[in-house]
């Protein structure tokens, strides 16, 4: 298996070759910075694609495909359409806070995509609490939203924050107990180690009906944690015009536009990484030579692959399912999905301290 | 060395939304209109102030998501070492979670999880 450390430890050599300690340090924060740039923007512009596309086939269309070909410039055409539209100055807003909001929503999805192992050795925040880490910052994201709509002075706003900090406060609680599942089966919150262990199979094989009931409410709290799908309705356009960035033009709105979908993507990859192994090649115990030739698939593929899967699956719920009101999706956070999954981490635990699992 | 690249990440954040702005304001038109600047609703003028009281409604399930989030910090120290402490770690957090579960079966009975 490729490690992606040896190019990373090369260029540190390379550069520490020719260049001052300080100077090295000061190069490498930058080669970081801008890889990540790179790939959050490269990402986010793929799953734009994909998204219209996707759609567009489930509503037996065509979808983007004049600009280049089958579409595939259109992401880019969309974004550089953003860049020049006007951004409107309105009235009454909180100046300050307005402006201050999207700074809120686009720190919280970067934190979180910089958290994420790509492939082996290729991560660029590593703590030992990782993934508490990653739930914490990605939290900030509601102070985001929140912000957004208050600062707009606008109705539709207000009622689309409300609801949003509702439903993210919400279902951001199912999305720490399942977690905290996996901790219990993994024992370590550090995302490196988590995929280490899933060497001998991944946890949703190994954990079997705990892990399995965990990656169901996952994907549900997930999909509701980045407002898409049947619980959009911070931002319901039948009824709320945009929900919280109804003030927001251009650029500004832009970045939520961009954040939703890395938080898609955040979702998705946290996903693969707890459940379907991260960047571990699928391996069954004793058969050798099929691990072999499984090692010979990139890491990165593997974990992209699973994102794709997970990212079809929530555009799917979203393309399939009419939208929740606001009772019945807080109603099936706190009156099923949190004694479930309270119930689902003591059978974890159980199947943890008597050694049930495989 | 991990706080550095914290560091690192969250500049690299606030360097793309300052750059994207700054890009944006420079290459986007600006045009000047009394009735532009108006908050958005749906063609009519607004009416009154949107800083209101709100339902009261959103506030209960933030005092319940409070109650929960911290119950989940405490719990994540003892996910770790679960796999240690045994059937210990299993009987002191079952008492944890029934006391927990008591208080959402209250909050249930009182009616607080209901959308009014």
């Amino acid at each position: 298996m490729f490690d992606f450390s040896v190019v990373t430890h090369w260029i540190d050599g390379l550069l520490r070759s020719f260049l001052p300690e300080a100077a090295t340090i000061v190069v490498e924060c930058v080669l970081i910075g801008l890889c990540l740039l790179v790939g959050y923007a490269l990402i986010a512009l793929a799953l734009i694609y994909a998204e219209r596309k996707i759609c567009a086939f489930f509503q037996c269309r065509l979808g983007p495909n004049r600009v280049g070909p089958y579409g595939l410039c259109q992401p880019f055409a969309d974004m550089f359409k953003m860049l020049t539209k006007e951004i409107i100055e309105i009235n009454h807003v909180d100046r300050f806070l307005f402006n201050l909001a999207p700074f809120m929503v686009i720190i919280a999805s970067v934190l979180a995509f910089g958290c994420l192992p790509f492939a082996k050795g290729l991560q660029v925040i590593d703590f030992n609490v990782g993934i508490f880490f990653l739930i914490a910052v990605s939290s900030i994201g509601i102070v985001g939203i929140l912000l957004a709509g208050w600062a707009s002075n606008n109705k539709y706003s207000l009622i689309g924050a409300m609801r949003s900090g509702a439903q993210m406060i919400s279902y951001e609680l199912s999305i720490g107990l399942s977690i905290m599942t996996l901790v219990v089966f993994a024992g370590t919150m550090q995302i490196t180690e988590i995929v280490e262990l899933q060497n001998d199979g991944w946890f949703i094989f190994r954990g079997h009906i705990p892990a399995i009931i965990a990656f169901v409410i996952y994907l549900v709290a997930g999909t509701a944690e980045t407002n898409r799908g049947p619980f959009d309705l911070p931002e319901a356009e039948s009824e709320l015009t945009a929900g919280y960035h109804t003030e927001y033009s251009g650029m500004h709105f832009g970045f939520f536009y961009l954040a939703e979908y890395l938080n898609m993507f955040v979702v998705s990859g946290v996903a693969s990484t707890l459940f379907l192994g991260g960047w571990m090649p699928f391996h069954v115990p004793g058969w050798e030579g099929f691990n072999h030739v499984m090692d010979y698939i990139p890491s990165i593929i593997w974990f992209l692959g699973k994102c794709a899967v997970v990212m079809f699956i929530i555009m799917w719920f979203k393309w399939t399912f009419p939208r929740l009101r606001i009772d019945q999706l807080l109603r099936l956070e706190w009156k099923y999905l949190v004694p479930l999954n309270l119930f689902n981490l003591l059978l974890m635990v159980v199947v943890v301290v008597f050694n049930l699992h495989f | 060395m991990n706080l550095t690249l914290f560091v690192v990440v969250l500049l690299t954040a606030i360097l793309l939304v300052v750059a994207a702005m700054t890009i944006a304001r420079a290459i986007s038109p600006r045009t000047f209109n009394k009735q532009k600047g108006e908050a958005y609703e749906c063609g009519v003028p607004t009416r009154g102030k949107s800083w209101m009281q709100f339902k009261v409604g959103y506030y209960l399930f933030a005092i319940l998501f409070l109650m929960f989030d911290v119950e989940a910090v405490y719990l994540f120290p003892w996910a770790v070492t679960v796999q240690d402490a045994g059937i210990n770690g299993l009987l002191g957090v079952l008492f944890f979670i029934v006391i927990l579960v008591l208080g959402l079966a209250y909050a249930w009975k009182k009616g607080a999880l209901e959308w009014k």
